[in-house]
């Protein structure tokens, strides 16, 4: 049995969703990270479905894109992370607001 | 020619030195040193004369080019020289005044604090000028005209400690502007119509012009309204430099300089240079008849207007300084009329009585111990014998008396002014009644009739007509008169003149005197009409459009001598007898005291709304509007800054909706427009 690929998009967009909204209203800095994690990667679950419906491998081709930017994104991102946690004990994303206008 | 350079060269070299070493050589050497620049420019200018005499009448223009002052797109400025009889003229008799001048200014200025200093600009001036004369483009010339006007302030305000003096050099230096900004204006228009500023290049072609009748058409013709245009606009300038109506003010307070800078810059060259400026743009003026009018009656109104102020005038030489402005209308007058040459004539003879009666009023400013007032001079041709003569020379020969000089040159002008038109001959024969009457006035009262600075008490003499030809506290006396004095006020030794009588001057004073006595006597002689001896007709006639002056015949030509004569003659008269005896009086209407009020007009306009828009564009326009405007750039740029960095709030949820919206928006935009 196999899977229609709309089933898919849809499964996409509800993971961006999710990512998108813990990202508004998630207070933790790891948490809001993860949840980034998580839309980049519905958007890689779109990029494969039209490559496989579309018969273009050119979609996976993005796909490892996103893939290297996000594992260099990783490393920046948890150094800047840990920096934190290590000034500051349980650090929440609003509290480090000091580049306010 | 190389003697040409020494021209230029040694007055620049003496003002290099007085400039470096002056204070250090002191007096009287820094005199002699500057004398000895001009005496030398002098004999360099009667070499180059002589072998340009030796030359046939078409090979006597020279270019000398000394180096490219600066290259710009197109404009060439060089500093060169050009060598014609109309420069070498005036070059001629420039260093010869100033020589005199320079010599009997070690006499006048002797224990002046200010020696070395006064040289330096002299000799800067004396540079100035023979680079206005002898430049070879407009623009070297400029630089000398500026030059000059810059020595003029310089020496207008010698001694600035004292308000008058200062005042009188800003006025002059803000009166030369106004002028000036015609003369750049000009050059502008020149450049922009022969894409050059030589006079070889702009002058030139409009000579060959004349030959050929050629008005336009041609590469280098003008057209009547550019020449007009051009002329009117160097007149302008002519105006500020030579003290022509309107702008003649600042001349008469020109004299709080020292007498010698009276002489030398306000009456014998400086003055000149909008003459020769006219003189030289000759062949264009020739193309512009309305700016030859313009000219003529510019010139014979100034005569006219100076002479009847310099019949009121108590100042021994502010009188001397109307006169100087009335002399140049006739200047003028003969330039309007197309007489050229009689203009430059007049320019020179002028020059040696108008020096010599300066230097003389110099030497009785002297002897009377700084007193200027001529209502308490009087017989003083007794004490003053020889300063008495020369004196009656100029006068004689400014009254326009056969055979002195004046009266060769002033003829002539009145023949052209008849010739061109019978109104301006009618105010230039006024005028000249006018001239007779005021200088004797000045002679009688200076020189005959009781002697009235006798009775003076110290207390007049200090409420006495710009009284104090001396720097403040600095005891700037004459020459004879002991070392006393260090210290004291202007016009203060009236208690010395009466221990010591009014004495001729020292020699380095009468020697000058004496020179220009006799150039005034003689001076007449370069240009006598008759037995075709018209030296100086013949030798400038190349430079000038042939043919324009106007044509009058021999016979009118003497009956309008006799006349003119005859009118001189009865002012001479009347002036003498009325002032001879008088003992105080006043008998001068006071508008005419008052210099027809046109000072006073000036200044109640510079005062009265002048100052009122003035004050009005400072303090409303410029506080309010234009300060407003920029001011309030930078407010609603700091308000509209304010207002934006609360987007700016740290909280990166709300930078992570902003994201979201944006791309919803975009994502709408795009799916709209695709849709439609």
């Amino acid at each position: 049995m196999t899977v229609p690929g709309p089933w898919y998009l849809v499964l996409a967009a509800v993971l961006f969703s999710v990512g998108a909204t813990g990202l508004l209203v998630r207070r933790n800095i790891l948490v809001m990270y993860m949840c980034i994690e998580l839309m980049l990667n519905s958007v890689n679950l779109t990029f494969v479905t039209f490559a496989r419906m579309l018969n273009d491998i050119g979609g996976q081709d993005s796909v490892f894109f996103v893939l290297v930017v996000a594992a260099a994104e990783v490393v920046v991102g948890l150094g800047i992370i840990v920096a934190i946690y290590r000034r500051r004990s349980g650090a929440t994303a609003d509290d480090i607001s000091s580049l306010k206008g | 020619m190389n003697a040409a350079y020494a021209i230029v060269a040694l007055p620049l070299l003496g003002f290099v030195i007085n400039l470096v070493l002056g204070r250090r050589l002191g007096e009287p050497v820094a005199g002699w040193v500057g004398t000895a620049a001009a005496g030398g420019s002098f004999i360099a200018s009667l070499v180059v004369w002589v072998t340009m005499l030796g030359k046939p009448a078409a090979d006597r223009v020279t270019d000398l080019n000394i180096f490219t002052w600066f290259p710009v797109a197109g404009l060439h400025a060089n500093a060169g020289l050009q060598m014609d009889p109309l420069s070498i003229t005036m070059a001629l008799f420039v260093t010869g005044v100033s020589t005199a001048i320079h010599m009997y200014s070690i006499g006048y200025m002797h224990r002046d604090p200010g020696f070395d200093r006064f040289f330096v600009y002299l000799n800067l001036f004396l540079f100035s000028m023979i680079v206005l004369v002898l430049a070879d483009n407009f623009l070297f010339s400029f630089l000398g005209w500026e030059g000059v006007g810059f020595c003029s302030y310089g020496l207008v305000g010698f001694w600035f400690q004292r308000e008058v003096a200062a005042v009188a050099a800003k006025k002059a230096f803000v009166t030369n502007r106004v002028g000036d900004v015609g003369f750049l204006l000009a050059m502008f228009l020149m450049f922009n119509h022969f894409s050059s500023l030589n006079y070889s290049a702009v002058l030139g072609t409009l000579v060959k012009g004349h030959a050929t009748g050629l008005l336009t058409g041609t590469p280098g013709a003008i057209d009547g309204t550019t020449a007009t245009a051009i002329t009117l606009l160097l007149f302008l300038g002519a105006i500020g430099k030579s003290a022509q109506i309107p702008l003649y003010i600042w001349l008469p307070d020109a004299m709080e300089g020292p007498t010698p800078i009276s002489a030398l810059i306000h009456a014998a060259t400086m003055v000149t240079a909008g003459v020769y400026l006219m003189a030289r743009v000759a062949p264009m003026l020739h193309y512009a008849h309305a700016t030859s009018w313009v000219v003529a009656c510019t010139g014979a109104g100034t005569a006219f207007l100076a002479a009847t102020i310099a019949c009121a005038q108590d100042d021994i030489k502010k009188a001397l300084a109307y006169s100087t402005v009335s002399q140049l209308g006739y200047m003028f007058l003969a330039i309007g009329a197309g007489d050229y040459v009689d203009g430059i004539f007049h320019m020179l003879t002028h020059a040696f009585f108008k020096a010599l009666l300066f230097l003389a009023a110099g030497a009785v400013i002297h002897a009377m111990a700084n007193r200027q007032d001529m209502k308490q001079m009087g017989g003083l041709a007794k004490y003053l014998p020889l300063t008495a003569l020369t004196f009656a020379v100029g006068w004689l020969a400014i009254s326009g008396i056969p055979p002195l000089a004046g009266f060769w040159s002033k003829d002539a002008i009145l023949a052209s002014a008849w010739g061109m038109n019978k109104v301006l001959w009618a105010i230039a024969l006024v005028t000249a009644g006018l001239t007779a009457y005021y200088m004797s006035r000045q002679f009688a009262l200076v020189f005959t009739g009781q002697a009235r600075w006798k009775e003076a008490r110290p207390a007049d003499v200090h409420s006495s007509v710009g009284s104090g030809d001396g720097p403040m506290g600095s005891g700037h006396g004459p020459a004879d008169h002991g070392a006393g004095e260090e210290g004291s006020g202007p016009g203060l030794p009236a208690v010395a003149h009466e221990e010591a009588e009014p004495r001729d001057p020292t020699w380095t004073m009468a020697v000058p005197l004496v020179v220009l006595a006799v150039a005034a006597v003689l001076g007449g002689g370069i240009n006598f009409p008759t037995w075709h001896f018209n030296f100086l007709s013949h030798f400038l006639s190349p430079i000038f459009p042939a043919a324009t002056a106007p044509v009058v015949s021999t016979g009118t030509k003497w009956a309008l001598s006799i006349l003119t004569t005859a009118v001189a003659l009865t002012g001479l008269g009347l002036g003498l007898t009325t002032w001879r005896t008088a003992a105080h009086p006043k008998l001068e209407p006071n508008f005419l005291r008052r210099a027809w009020y046109i000072d006073d007009a000036v200044a109640a306009t510079v005062s009265g709304p002048l100052r009122a828009m003035a004050s009005a564009l400072a303090f409303v326009m410029d506080t309010k509007v234009v300060d407003g405007v920029v001011n309030g750039v930078a407010t609603s740029l700091g308000l509209s800054g304010r207002a934006l960095r609360k987007l700016q709030n740290g909280y990166i949820r709300s930078y992570a909706l902003g994201i979201g919206v944006g791309l919803v928006v975009v994502l709408v935009y795009l799916t709209f427009r695709t849709g439609s």
